[in-house]
């Protein structure tokens, strides 16, 4: 999932739609992520290229909203409601996730073995 | 039977000759006395050595001697001192003497003696050279104007320097005798012989053969002498003291007998005054060597060896080629015989590890509380004295001591303990009672704690510290198989014998060093934030 500056990043992506749950007086999703282009790389644990600055979804609550529409720990967010994720700061990216008036997201994610998959149904 | 005769001096060879018996002028007594090693038990076939050989008596030396069993009835062992024997005594009284007198040294004085009509040569040569023309031809010299009493003055000051700086360089005390003369001073004693001896005939056959009256011209040319003489003297400072100042080699010293080793580095120096160089730092650092630390490995090796003996059952290995002549087949049995030792040796369960090891132990145990006992009985007795203040002295003159004779008063409380930790420490010999006293003395003298006070018994420390007798200044040889005047060289090896050990010395050049340089522009320190926060959605 490393990209080459200047070039478009291809991907092979899941398109996964998750429905917020109302919690006390929040609406949660119910996973957490990390990264971001102001964060450190290096210590991301699910990223293959320790220079990927994306947002990666590094724990699903059990039970919650994003486990029942099937997001993995691990996955790597590339769009949420059609905004990019894979070069935006920490807080936007928090931001586009919790928006007050949005009941649904409609995430895209990638991960390893969705593109292996690919690979083996082509074969 | 068991019986341990101990024979001293040569008196037991005294009305024999033997080819192989050397007489060692340095004999070491003392070591001899101590050996108990495995080839003296029971039926035991070889003699002892004499003192000069080492400790493990080798059989081949005294070969016709070696079947007698009855040698304990035949011999007469004579202690003490017979009409042909030196007992040890004697021999330290002997050595002692010829360490103090101030030697016949021939060489020394045939040296000095040279130095100083060289130096007086040079010196009266520019005063001779000035005085002469007023002495042979007064009238005809022009008269000596302004500018010629001025050199006067010069050659005045430049000859008092001269005369500084030569007793400054040449005239301290000697503080070795090398083997070999300094090739150095050598050249440049010739060079300044050489030198005067051309001005002197310069001055010969044009000054003093035509009689010049130039006396300013005469002037000038003392002056120029005195000035190319504190020029060589420049080139002497140079060559003998600042060349070696620069370290070039660094040396790795170690003793023979426990290893231990140091690191020394030198400069450009012939093999000689390197070993000098070594042999003074020798003094400082290395601590005392002390035979007695060194008889627990030797009894080991003794046990080894003597755990197995080979015995010539057949008195013919067939081994061994029958048609050879006898020096093959002495050979061969010397060969079989090592082998089968070998052999067996290998075979055999090998428990002296594990000996070592527990007896290690106990004795560290041992010396921990001995030194335990020692510093409680060392500062319980220094609680008895206490240093009276001077007003105090005025007002008490009862009971007053010194410091002799209150090191005298608390010495027999804490001589027992510190008798059996240096007995386990094996250093009583280091010490005696007298040394001991006068430390004690010394430290409550200068108020020093009971610790100060133990810290030369605790740790053995440099040479000089302990008597003379432990110095052995004088006994050093230099072995080497290079000459000795020639200079260090990258892996030069040499030796310093003294009598019980060797210094063995190894050289190896300090490696060129190549430095570069890296400049940080202090306004480059700049550091980021770096996180990976986890944010729950």
């Amino acid at each position: 999932m490393s990209f080459i500056p200047g070039q478009p990043v291809t991907a092979v992506v899941q398109r996964i739609e998750i429905r917020k749950l109302q919690h006390g007086e929040h609406l949660i999703l119910g996973f957490s992520i990390g990264g971001g282009i102001d964060q450190d790389p290096g210590q991301n644990p699910f990223s293959e290229d320790k220079s990927d600055k994306g947002i990666y979804v590094t724990r699903v609550t059990p039970g919650g909203p994003a486990e029942v529409a099937g997001l993995m720990m691990g996955d790597k967010v590339m769009q949420v409601n059609g905004w990019d994720m894979t070069m935006v700061t920490h807080d936007q990216a928090r931001k586009r996730l919790t928006k007050k008036d949005e009941d649904i997201v409609r995430l895209l994610v990638t991960r390893k073995s969705l593109e292996q998959a690919v690979r083996h149904s082509m074969m | 039977m068991d019986t341990e005769s101990t024979y001293s001096g040569y008196s037991y060879y005294s009305g024999r000759s033997r080819g192989s018996h050397r007489h060692g002028e340095r004999s070491r007594d003392h070591h001899k006395s101590r050996s108990k090693d495995g080839s003296r038990s029971e039926k035991s076939v070889t003699i002892n050595a004499p003192p000069a050989e080492p400790l493990l008596g080798d059989s081949s030396v005294l070969g016709e001697e070696v079947q007698d069993d009855n040698w304990g009835e035949t011999t007469t062992a004579v202690t003490g001192t017979s009409e042909h024997s030196l007992s040890q005594e004697d021999i330290v009284r002997i050595t002692k003497d010829l360490e103090d007198s101030v030697g016949l040294d021939c060489r020394r004085y045939f040296t000095l003696t040279l130095a100083v009509v060289l130096g007086l040569l040079v010196f009266l040569t520019p005063l001779a050279f000035l005085a002469l023309p007023h002495l042979l031809w007064p009238d005809k010299l022009l008269v000596c104007g302004t500018a010629c009493e001025g050199l006067f003055i010069s050659v005045a000051f430049k000859l008092l320097i001269l005369l500084l700086a030569m007793w400054a360089l040449f005239f301290r005390a000697p503080r070795a005798g090398l083997p070999r003369v300094f090739v150095f001073r050598v050249l440049l004693a010739v060079l300044v012989l050489l030198f005067v001896v051309s001005y002197w005939l310069f001055y010969g056959v044009r000054i003093l053969d035509s009689q010049d009256e130039n006396y300013q011209g005469i002037v000038q040319y003392a002056v120029s002498l005195v000035d190319a003489l504190l020029f060589i003297h420049y080139l002497a400072i140079v060559l003998l003291e600042l060349r070696q100042l620069q370290p070039a080699f660094s040396v790795c010293v170690t003793r023979s007998t426990d290893g231990e080793t140091r690191h020394y580095n030198l400069g450009q120096l012939s093999i000689q005054r390197a070993a000098l160089a070594i042999i003074e730092n020798y003094y400082r650092d290395f601590s005392v060597h002390n035979p007695a630390l060194l008889t627990a490995s030797k009894s080991r090796a003794a046990k080894h060896l003597a755990g197995l003996k080979v015995y010539n059952v057949d008195g013919e290995f067939p081994a061994s080629p029958a048609t050879g002549p006898e020096n093959n087949a002495a050979t061969g049995l010397a060969h079989s015989q090592s082998r089968a030792m070998i052999a067996a040796a290998a075979r055999r369960r090998d428990t002296s590890h594990n000996e070592l090891y527990y007896e290690e132990v106990e004795h560290e145990r041992r010396v921990r509380k001995r030194k335990a006992r020692l510093v409680v009985a060392v500062e319980e007795a220094f609680t008895h004295i206490k240093r009276m203040q001077e007003e105090e002295q005025k007002k008490a003159p009862g009971d007053v001591m010194d410091p002799r004779e209150a090191a005298q008063a608390i010495f027999p409380s804490m001589a027992r303990s510190l008798q059996k930790y240096l007995r386990t420490t094996r250093q009583q010999h280091c010490h005696s009672m007298e040394s001991i006293q006068q430390h004690l003395a010394f430290c409550i003298t200068n108020n020093m704690t009971p610790k100060a006070f133990l810290e030369s018994y605790l740790t053995p420390g440099p040479t000089l510290q302990y008597g003379r007798e432990r110095w052995l200044a004088r006994q050093w040889t230099l072995v080497s198989e290079a000459s000795v005047t020639s200079g260090l060289k990258e892996g030069a090896i040499f030796l310093l014998k003294c009598i019980d050990f060797s210094l063995v010395v190894t050289a190896k050049r300090i490696p060129y060093i190549q430095l570069s340089e890296e400049f940080i522009d202090p306004k480059s320190h700049k550091f980021v934030l770096r996180l990976q926060s986890e944010t729950s959605v």
